[in-house]
């Protein structure tokens, strides 16, 4: 059996250390070891996006990344989402224009949303559904998470 | 049980956009959900799953699985108690044999699906549980797999069940058959319908297996602590039906059995049923350490339950002015593994919508070596509407009438007899056909080439059920609302609002939250289309019993007649004495002082329930030459009854819709020859991602149900059920082929325009 | 799920060393989008993944445009398209770059990790072929030059020896009138493995009127991507135009060798063939105008 990897990383700006091994993925790291629930898992074959967070500054899926392999990177979360008063735009407009109904996709589209703002603040409907078409979402239909994207561009 | 319709139309609270109550903690990743939960010294719980569709077990041995160093526990079906002949009680969800529930949990004696549970391990971390897997042998005796529901009701070419007799009519047959029963339904004469109409075509539809598809894997912790006492936490839509099917299946008194309901990440039918709750339970049980069982992607797709693939064959009688005289349909359902597929259902929808004097449905429940179907969205509605809505085009075809004209022409109303007999109640399907008419999608142009558009009207008909509520109010003017109804889709809100509605305080003044089945009072699924209608009526009583009990004491504190004191926009007065008049918030922070406590503990099971009708409207463009169908635009009309929170009604529509454009084009399970299921995963069995989709246009229609204190009709389920066929309608205006079998994926539409060719 | 080893050698030689010493033991790891699934679900036993993304020459992008690109093999997808330059020298390499599974696969997959997985409906196979792009190699006797097209020999199988490692890609400069187009049918709009991919490049003559190249690959229609020369042949010195686009068309179709399989039908998938191959061709040709 290989022995366990020690890993430094920066994970929401603050600097913490893992042992995992190397079997594991960052999404079961995230998970079972740093106890970070907020990132999901949906498939582990990197098909629906729930489990997506911000690698050097990527937008990627976590369980398509091994622990090991973030060695001296930084990791955003879902954890590390936030804004100046508690909550980021996108959040914030996801709540105001109802863009979640069961939830569970939400951090991995929060993610998916963040990254690409970063990118393209102003991103059309078009550029956002095609950046979002790695995160399935069964609830919504995407409808309104687009146009929560759209909203939060605004007040950013 | 108050049945006061409020008649005024302007409400404070209802019809506004608060943010639910929960948002922050899921759009900030805080919320628990079934697989977050952590308890000291927890264990991995893994499924080992049968390879064979169809197969006699002749023995398994875990020993060597036993013996791997970090395995706590192995079980398997021998590890259940005998179910025997019993009967479990699903309270409103009904009685099915306790050994169908129980073998689906761990097989005995035989597999019926590829995927069906034989054993579970529980370990010390998920890679010691799977190694574990491995090391346990299974000895199998395949048999013939059974995979197509007409050569099922055949018994070809095997039959799954000894023990399983048709219900044929209400009689009980002798001899073994996968046909688990044949009911019908019958109005007036169909023979005399036929022929008196002037048009009658008949076809053949057919749906393939669909899966509900929710995001997160099914997830459940056990904790069987020594003094016998079991805690199970899960993800589900029914606590009360988890503890239900679970101590019957355990054998356990239901006293010692507390389930505590996770958030839960989509269910739509699929998560009423049991699967890992049990396993977890006795891998606790024998571990003696808590165990979590968590499904994977694969596993969800082969384990769980996804709807009836289907195959229905319906006749219609059209005069020349367009009246339906006739409707004739055979409804033949996949229930999976055991019987209990939802076509009866399919039978109460498809007519429903249209005055239809002479009717005449036979449903078949047919069992095959499938996964064990679970509703999904409308359970059995989709299927059957199919064929009608479809159908109904090609007349308006025959007849040149606009297909919108038509539905208004034979538009059921209320006092009409629906399929089963019972008339309907006061419905809004004429108004969602008038509304679609009026709307600008309808009204605007459609240009280009292999461009259609199309409609299609459904039907659902909702849930009562029973629901529970406690509600209190705090010093500080707010209340604290519990209920029981797990939250899949921002509910708890809609439920809060209803009772702020009746205290005139604002929906944040309400702190609702879902409880455990020891804290709250018995609570039926989420589902149904139920929890804003029954759970809510159940807040809108607790605020009442609060209203009175206030009113009473302000009108001690007053001294006058309790009959003077009335509560409007959250102020409570004393009719025509401008002195006496407090504010809610003072009065329950002055009752507090005074120690007294003002709360409600409510029990509803509301019977008049509203059905819902949509109509809506596809345009499709088809690529003629790779078949694919993109969706150019979409509008969905739905009668909401009183849309509590229109953001979250807009979303049941919108989700709904989209899961049919799924169904509708291109989701399928797919299986070889052995009845292995070949596409268990997002990447195979495919989903539309936002890519794939324009907006979804809704407009929300009101026609209250007047059996509901603000009218409120159910709305989550109806919207699955037109795009299907509008979708099918709008690819035969695009190309001038129909398509009946679904999913219409590409090769299908290139191989039907060729055959159009010819 | 068989436990592996890790190691993150900082150059080729350590790489090497590693390879030589696992033997098939070992598998290199670039993006993990398709490893990680494949040892994970124990569809590939492995004893070691050797990261290969801390060694320089795997992550070089490099373009010389008298030359040509050099792409290491681990270069993620997305590092690809955003240069304006790159777009309009290797528009095959680009259509691939931006349709391969989603925005979270692109940030980590690379064309060297998508051609080593050797599946047959690799988007960036018949991409690369197209463009007439070449493998460097690196073992322990050395480094050696294969052809994209004939790096593959089966599903799952290519040419490299146990103790190898694909170090890049080089692709030459694109001649005057020079175009090319990668497409592919899925049932969705993305995240879909292809039913039916075609690359196809073309170089005209100076006045656009007719073919001088022209390289027609596909996938998803056999056991390895194919190089289909006979539709190159069928292009060459004709007139550009819809006669020739269907004839290569037809070609193409002729040596497509499709299974049946849940993804599609043979019947379907050679259907497509012909569609796709004249539709690569017709945008290939449209961009070679506009060179």
């Amino acid at each position: 059996m290989p022995g366990k990897v020690h890993v430094t990383t920066v994970i929401n700006g603050e600097k913490r250390e893992f042992l995992c091994q190397p079997l594991q993925t960052l999404l079961d790291v995230l998970r079972d070891e740093l106890k970070l629930t907020g990132t999901k898992e949906g498939c582990s074959n990197g098909n629906c996006g729930a489990c997506s967070v911000i690698l050097d500054g990527l937008l990627v899926n976590s369980c398509l990344v091994l622990g090991a392999e973030v060695e001296g990177r930084r990791i955003e979360t879902i954890e590390g989402v936030i804004g100046q008063d508690g909550l980021h735009p996108l959040q914030k407009a996801f709540l105001e224009n109802a863009a979640l109904q069961c939830g569970i996709c939400t951090p991995g589209f929060i993610m998916a949303g963040k990254a690409l703002l970063d990118q393209k603040p102003r991103a059309t409907e078009a550029e956002i559904r095609h950046w979002c078409a790695g995160n399935l979402c069964r609830c919504t239909g995407y409808d309104k998470i687009v146009r929560a994207v759209l909203a939060a561009e605004k007040s950013i | 049980m108050s049945t006061t319709t409020i008649e005024k139309a302007k409400y404070k609270i209802l019809g506004t956009r608060p943010v639910r109550h929960d948002g922050v903690d899921k759009v900030t990743g805080r919320a628990l959900y079934g697989a977050d939960i952590q308890l000291a010294g927890m264990l991995v719980g893994k499924v080992l799953r049968s390879p064979h569709a169809h197969a006699r077990i002749r023995s398994i041995n875990t020993r060597r699985a036993e013996a791997l160093e970090g395995v706590k526990a192995v079980v398997t079906g021998a590890d259940l108690p005998e179910p025997g002949d019993q009967s479990a009680n699903l309270g409103e969800l009904g009685m099915v044999p306790l050994k169908h529930l129980s073998h689906n949990v761990l097989a005995v004696s035989k597999v019926l699906y590829h995927g069906h549970a034989v054993a579970a391990v529980a370990a010390t971390s998920a890679q010691i549980a799977e190694e574990a897997l491995k090391l346990i042998e299974v000895d199998y005796e395949v048999l013939p797999p059974v995979l197509d529901v007409l050569k099922s009701m055949k018994g070809e070419p095997a039959l799954l069940h000894d023990d399983v007799f048709t219900d044929e009519l209400g009689e009980k047959s002798s001899k073994p058959s996968n046909v688990a029963s044949h009911q019908r339904f019958q109005l007036g004469d169909v023979a005399k319908g036929f022929a008196s109409a002037d048009h009658i075509l008949e076809h053949e539809y057919r749906c393939a297996t669909v899966h509900q598809g929710y995001i997160e894997p099914h997830a459940a912790t056990a904790m069987w602590n020594a003094d016998g006492f079991l805690t199970i936490w899960c993800t589900t839509q029914g606590a009360f039906t988890v503890r239900g099917a679970v101590h019957q299946i355990l054998k356990m008194p239901v006293s010692k059995l507390k389930v505590i309901p996770t958030e839960i990440g989509g269910g739509f039918g699929g998560k009423i049923p049991v699967y890992g709750e049990p396993v977890a339970a006795l891998l606790s049980l024998k571990a003696k350490r808590p165990v979590k069982v968590v499904m994977s992607r694969t596993e969800v797709f082969l384990g769980t339950g996804p709807t009836s693939g289907s195959y229905v064959k319906l006749k219609m009688g059209v005069t020349k002015d367009g009246r339906i005289t006739a409707a004739e349909a055979l409804l033949a359902y996949e229930a999976g593994a055991f019987p209990g597929s939802i076509v009866n259902c399919g039978g109460l929808c498809i007519f429903a919508p249209y005055h239809i004097d002479n009717v005449l449905i036979d449903m078949y429940d047919v069992v095959v070596n499938k996964p064990k179907t679970a509703a999904y969205r409308a359970p059995g509605a989709p299927n059957s509407e199919l064929a009608t809505e479809c159908l109904i085009d090609e007349f308006c075809e025959k007849l040149r009438m606009d297909p919108l004209e038509f539905r208004l022409k034979n538009a059921a109303k209320e006092g009409d007899l629906q399929s089963h007999g019972i008339p309907h109640p006061k419905i809004g399907f004429i108004e969602t056909v008038e509304a679609a008419r009026q709307s600008e999608h309808y009204r605007s142009k459609l240009e280009g080439p292999n461009r259609g558009r199309g409609v299609a009207s459904g039907y659902w008909l909702n849930a009562g059920l029973t629901s529970s509520a406690m509600a209190r109010v705090n010093a500080d003017g707010t209340v604290t609302l519990v209920e029981g109804s797990t939250d899949i889709g921002g509910s708890r809100t809609s439920i809060a609002m209803q009772l702020a509605e009746v205290l005139g305080i604002t929906a944040e003044e309400v702190i609702p939250s879902v409880a455990d089945t020891d804290s709250i009072g018995y609570t039926e699924v989420t589902g149904g289309s139920r929890v804003t209608f029954a759970t809510g009526w159940a807040a809108y009583e607790a605020g009442q019993a609060i209203r009175r009990q206030m009113i009473d004491r302000v009108a001690e504190m007053w001294k006058v007649a309790a009959e003077t004191v009335t509560l409007e926009d959250g102020i409570f007065s004393a009719n025509g004495d401008r002195s006496k008049t407090i504010t809610f918030k003072n009065l329950a922070e002055t009752l507090a002082q005074k120690g007294i406590d003002i709360g409600a503990r409510i029990t509803v099971t509301p019977h008049a329930v509203g059905g819902a009708f949509a109509t809506h409207i596809a345009d499709v463009e088809v690529d003629p030459e790779t078949g694919k169908v993109t969706v150019l635009r979409y509008t969905a009309v739905q009668d909401a009854g009183k849309a509590i929170h229109p953001s979250y009604v807009e979303g049941q529509m919108q989700g709904g819709v989209v899961q049919g454009i799924g169904w509708a084009l291109n989701e399928e399970y797919v299986y070889n020859e052995s009845g292995q299921m070949l596409n268990a995963s997002f990447l195979d069995y495919r989903m539309p991602t936002s890519l794939d989709l324009p907006m979804i246009e809704t407009i929300i229609v009101e026609v209250p149900n007047p059996g509901h204190p603000y009218g409120v009709r159910g709305v989550g389920e109806v919207p699955i059920v037109p795009p299907p066929a509008a979708l099918s309608n709008a690819i035969y205006k695009a190309i001038g082929v129909r398509l009946r079998d679904l999913p219409m994926s590409p090769p299908k539409v290139v191989k039907a325009l060729q055959i159009a060719k010819m | 799920m068989h436990a592996f080893d890790y190691a993150a050698p900082a150059n080729l030689t350590e790489a090497i060393g590693l390879l030589r010493e696992k033997g098939d033991r070992a598998r290199v790891l670039s993006g993990g989008t398709d490893l990680i699934v494949q040892v994970r679900e124990d569809k590939r036993q492995v004893d070691l993944v050797i990261d290969a993304k801390r060694i320089p020459e795997l992550m070089e992008l490099r373009f010389d445009p008298g030359k040509g690109l050099t792409l290491g093999a681990s270069v993620p997808c997305y590092r690809l398209y955003g240069s304006p330059e790159l777009a309009k020298a290797y528009p095959g390499l680009i259509d691939a770059a931006e349709l391969i599974g989603g925005k979270q696969i692109q940030n980590r997959a690379s064309f060297g990790g998508n051609l080593c997985n050797s599946s047959p409906a690799a988007d960036s196979i018949p991409a690369l072929i197209a463009h007439s792009a070449v493998c460097r190699i690196a073992g322990p006797e050395g480094t050696r030059d294969v052809p994209v097209e004939n790096f593959c020999l089966g599903p799952g199988k290519n040419v490299l020896k146990g103790s190898e490692i694909l170090v890049s890609f080089f692709i030459p400069a694109a001649p005057r009138r020079f175009g090319a187009h990668y497409i592919r049918f899925i049932p969705r709009n993305e995240m879909d493995i292809a039913v039916v991919g075609c690359g196809a490049s073309v170089e005209l003559t100076a006045d656009c009127r007719k073919f001088q190249r022209a390289r027609i690959a596909l996938g998803a229609v056999a056991p390895t991507p194919l190089l289909v020369e006979s539709a190159a042949a069928a292009l060459l010195n004709q007139e550009v135009g819809e006669p020739s686009i269907e004839r290569a068309a037809a070609a193409a179709q002729a040596a497509a060798r499709p299974i049946t399989d849940m993804r599609g039908t043979a019947e379907y998938r050679h259907h497509l063939v012909g569609v796709l191959t004249k539709r690569a061709l017709r945008k290939a040709i449209e961009r070679a105008k506009e060179a």
